[in-house]
């Protein structure tokens, strides 16, 4: 289990990383926690003659809490977790996080990194998705914004060109309930389906409700028409069966050693059901 | 061929110099080049946290880092934490409460647990099994390895309490 050799780069800025990545362009990558990079690589998956370090990159750290919250894309799962600003103002964070692989694993893996991946696996992509989230872009040519839910193209194919690196994620403080449920094999498992909802309630009926999951097509699945179904509605046992079906509309999962397909669709829709009702019995 | 690196690291409180190549794993360099092998390598594969050591303040599966990564870095492992002549507590308490069979999962285990009650010196049961969950035991079934984590937390703080 020994990677391929590189040479290694830890730029103090994101000048000297755009440099490095414009010089070698295809033959570059970047590497924030390594958590999902370090395994391909040692098993030759990924062969990466130049890794760029991020660790000393300034200004990648910071979360930012008001009516717009913004997570640099060096925060690890386990700063989510501890920051107490952000799981007030949005609990969905923490709630997630505390779901994704283990204690030694979050103290590394970035958020940056989750996103970028285009794991299908990862579960930050659909909470972003949920979150309506925006990813800020750097590249030789400046800055862009790409919404979560235009990002992802298929699996590890994003919008992200090459020579960009993303710096950070930034979303308005989420409003009403919410719950990231997620059905996993065992502790520290990629989900086998998972559920990112928020729910908004005005009287006694549903104003509105966004709803993504994970790990059940080769990009996360931004699913309108459920959040849809739940809109205007009591949130009834109706209106969930036909969140629940839109949902099964949108995802596409395949057979692998998570199980069949029509296993993953009830998962799906088992987890779905729950994450539901809790955003709502918080909404 | 990759150039090799200048690495400097500071393990359990020793300086350490020497020329890597940028690859080479900290599991590797720890136990082959620095011959200290209380970290072990179970799985390779990142689950399970036999190679646990301390990087700059956060538990590590050190078959997930490269050296490269690690340049610069404070790093302790079991080595730094007791010897035989003084055991550290948590090394006593899985001692006496049956905390280790076969001991390869144990280095990783007490190193993973002496951040936690740094942490959080106070946990619950189930917040040591979730604080817990990156590290394997294919012996013991985990009871007794909670109970000795509770253990330790437990004569932590009465000897805190009696210093107060
Ligand atoms: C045992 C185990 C269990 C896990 N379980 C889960 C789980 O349940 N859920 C989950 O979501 N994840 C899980 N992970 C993955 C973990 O959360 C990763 O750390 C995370 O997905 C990637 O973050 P990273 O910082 O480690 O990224 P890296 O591994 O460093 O990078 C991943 C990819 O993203 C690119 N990249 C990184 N940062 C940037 C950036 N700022 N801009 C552009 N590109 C970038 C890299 O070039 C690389 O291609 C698990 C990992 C392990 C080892
Ligand atoms: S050897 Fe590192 S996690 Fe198993
Ligand atoms: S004591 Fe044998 S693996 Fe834990």
């Amino acid at each position: 289990m020994i990677p391929g050799a590189f040479e290694y780069h830890r730029p103090k800025d994101m000048e000297g990383v755009l440099a490095v990545l414009q010089e070698h362009g295809d033959d570059a990558r970047v590497i924030a926690g390594g958590h999902s990079l370090i395994p391909m690589m040692k098993l030759r998956m990924a062969d990466i003659p130049h890794l760029i370090d991020l660790q000393d990159v300034q200004g990648l750290n910071s979360i930012t809490v008001g009516d717009t919250i913004t997570i640099g894309a060096m925060v690890t799962q386990h700063h989510i977790i501890e920051n107490h600003a952000l799981a007030s103002a949005a609990p969905i964070m923490r709630e997630a996080s505390l779901q994704i692989a283990d204690p030694q694993v979050r103290y590394m893996g970035t958020v940056g990194g989750n996103v970028a991946n285009g794991d299908p696996g990862n579960d930050m992509p659909g909470l972003m998705q949920c979150l309506d989230a925006t990813f800020t872009l750097v590249g030789p040519d400046g800055e862009r914004e790409v919404a979560a839910r235009d990002f992802y193209e298929a699996a590890y194919m994003t919008d992200r060109e090459d020579e960009e690196v993303l710096t950070q994620v930034r979303f308005d403080k989420p409003q009403g309930g919410f719950a990231y449920e997620k059905q996993k094999r065992k502790i520290g498992d990629y989900a086998t389906a998972a559920a990112a909802v928020q729910i908004v309630k005005d009287g006694d009926t549903c104003a509105s409700a966004s709803i993504a999951m994970t790990n059940l097509s080769d990009t996360p699945i931004y699913s309108e028409d459920a959040g849809a179904a739940l809109a205007g509605t009591t949130v009834d046992d109706t209106a969930i069966e036909a969140a629940v079906a839109a949902m099964l509309g949108d995802i596409d999962p395949t057979e692998d050693n998570r199980g069949p397909i029509e296993f993953k669709r009830h998962a799906a829709a088992v987890i779905l059901r729950r994450a539901i009702a809790r955003a709502w019995s918080r909404a | 061929m990759a150039k090799k690196m200048h690495i400097k690291l500071t393990v359990n409180g020793q300086e350490e110099e020497f020329l890597a190549e940028p690859r080479e794993l900290l599991i590797h360099t720890l136990r082959e080049r620095l011959n200290i092998t209380g970290p072990h390598i179970g799985c390779e594969t990142s689950h399970c946290g036999a190679c646990t050591v301390t990087v700059n303040g956060k538990s590590v599966k050190s078959c997930t880092m490269f050296v490269a990564q690690a340049d610069g870095a404070d790093v302790t492992t079991i080595e730094g934490l007791g010897s035989p002549d003084n055991l550290h507590v948590l090394q006593r308490a899985f001692k006496e409460n049956h905390g280790l069979q076969c001991g390869f999962c144990t280095p990783g285990m007490i190193t993973r647990a002496s951040k936690l009650l740094e942490e959080n010196p106070n946990p619950t049961e189930e917040e040591v099994r979730f604080g817990m969950a990156g590290n394997l035991c294919r012996c013991t079934g985990y009871q007794n390895i909670v109970k000795s984590i509770l253990a330790a937390a437990a004569e932590l703080n009465s000897a805190k309490e009696a210093a107060e």
